[in-house]
């Protein structure tokens, strides 16, 4: 569990590290994530020592973290009323209907997808 | 300057809220709409700020007291490689429909929610500061520097949709009849980030990698093609 945090202190650490040096408008942590995802492909053995502990406890308490940003928007000034009634229409309204759309095109998708493989498979037992 | 004392209570409310929004959350569990509705998500930001506004306590102190979360989202992000490498093999086979339903979710969110913005009324520095609103917050800043959106209304907005599609999701899942985690994850992911994510790492391991993904590729999609947009379309 130390030695899975240090590791994932570590790589928070060189991706802050890249996105202030190299000026890429990508945040640190997102970075960071990236380059130990390479480092964990690269690797052929296992998960090292303490890492996978490490990650599904904060993933857990991943929530709990979101809490101080989440109060946040309870505290927005300087916006006229009207304003945010379009604001909370908008944010619920095309929230759900994106949510709807993109999920029903997935499934479509995936049906097919998995459609073209069955196919191919069957061609190959064909010939 | 801010006591010791205080730095300690403004950090424990947000435990504390969360303790309670837990508890709430789990003995509904009977109640799925009721479930999703009560996410912690949900319920412990509105406490929270009920305990300021009635104590007469800044906001920017109770976030300067809990600069210890901030930091960890980002290690907890950090994290998220764990599952995204466990569960790649999955990832893999489905490059062709993971990316079509990318482009289209991230396209659809930006328009949709432009053209309803403009439609109820809203001003072009509303309209700015919705545009980023399904990436994940601090992506969604760097974006929001860029197009000239006040960053503060931007974070609300990206927060506020991160909750409602959170707490919105399963509950459309269910009515859809969608039971692919892979679908859930996904597309928790791209519409509701890391928000999103924590919510769909409650439903399974994979359903969370597969919105590890949505927000890592959604978040990068937008983060390029956004200020282009918004620049040539004010122009």
């Amino acid at each position: 569990m130390l030695r899975g945090l240090l590791t994932l202190l570590l790589f928070q650490g060189i991706g802050e590290a890249v996105a202030q040096f190299s000026g890429i408008p990508i945040p640190g942590p997102v970075i960071g994530m990236i380059l130990l995802f390479l480092a964990l492909q690269l690797r052929s053995k296992g998960l090292p020592f303490g890492l996978g502990e490490a990650s599904h406890f904060l993933i857990r308490w991943l929530s709990l973290m979101f809490i101080p940003a989440c109060v946040g928007f309870f505290f927005l000034a300087s916006i006229e009323t009207n304003q945010w009634f379009a604001i909370i229409g908008v944010v619920v309204l095309t929230t759900l209907v994106t949510m709807i759309a993109t999920a029903l095109l997935m499934k479509y998708v995936l049906m097919k997808h998995l459609l073209i493989k069955q196919q191919l498979k069957s061609e190959v037992h064909n010939q | 300057m801010m006591t010791a004392i205080t730095l300690t209570l403004l950090l424990t409310l947000t435990f504390v809220a969360f303790s309670i929004a837990f508890w709430l959350y789990g003995t509904n569990k009977t109640r799925p709409i009721i479930h999703s509705l009560l996410h912690p998500l949900m319920t412990a930001p509105l406490m929270v700020a009920a305990v300021l506004l009635l104590a007469n306590i800044d906001y920017q102190q109770y976030r300067d007291a809990n600069q210890p979360l901030f930091f960890l989202l980002g290690t907890a992000t950090v994290a998220l490689a764990i599952p995204l490498h466990q569960q790649f093999h999955n990832i893999r086979t489905l490059a062709k429909p993971l990316l079509i339903t990318l482009a289209f979710g991230a396209t659809f969110a930006i328009v949709s929610a432009l053209t309803t913005a403009w439609l109820l009324g809203a001003t072009i520095d509303t309209l700015i500061a919705i545009a980023p609103k399904s990436v994940t917050t601090p992506i969604a800043l760097g974006i929001a520097e860029k197009i000239g959106a006040d960053p503060s209304l931007t974070a609300g907005i990206v927060v506020f949709t991160g909750v409602v599609g959170a707490s919105c999701g399963p509950v459309l899942f269910r009515w859809l009849r969608i039971t692919d985690d892979r679908v859930k994850g996904f597309v928790l992911g791209i519409c509701a980030h890391g928000v999103g994510t924590a919510r769909a790492f409650e439903i399974s391991g994979k359903c969370g990698a597969f919105s590890s993904l949505g927000l890592g590729l959604t978040g990068a999609l937008t983060a390029i093609a956004l200020p282009w947009i918004v620049i040539s379309v004010l122009k």
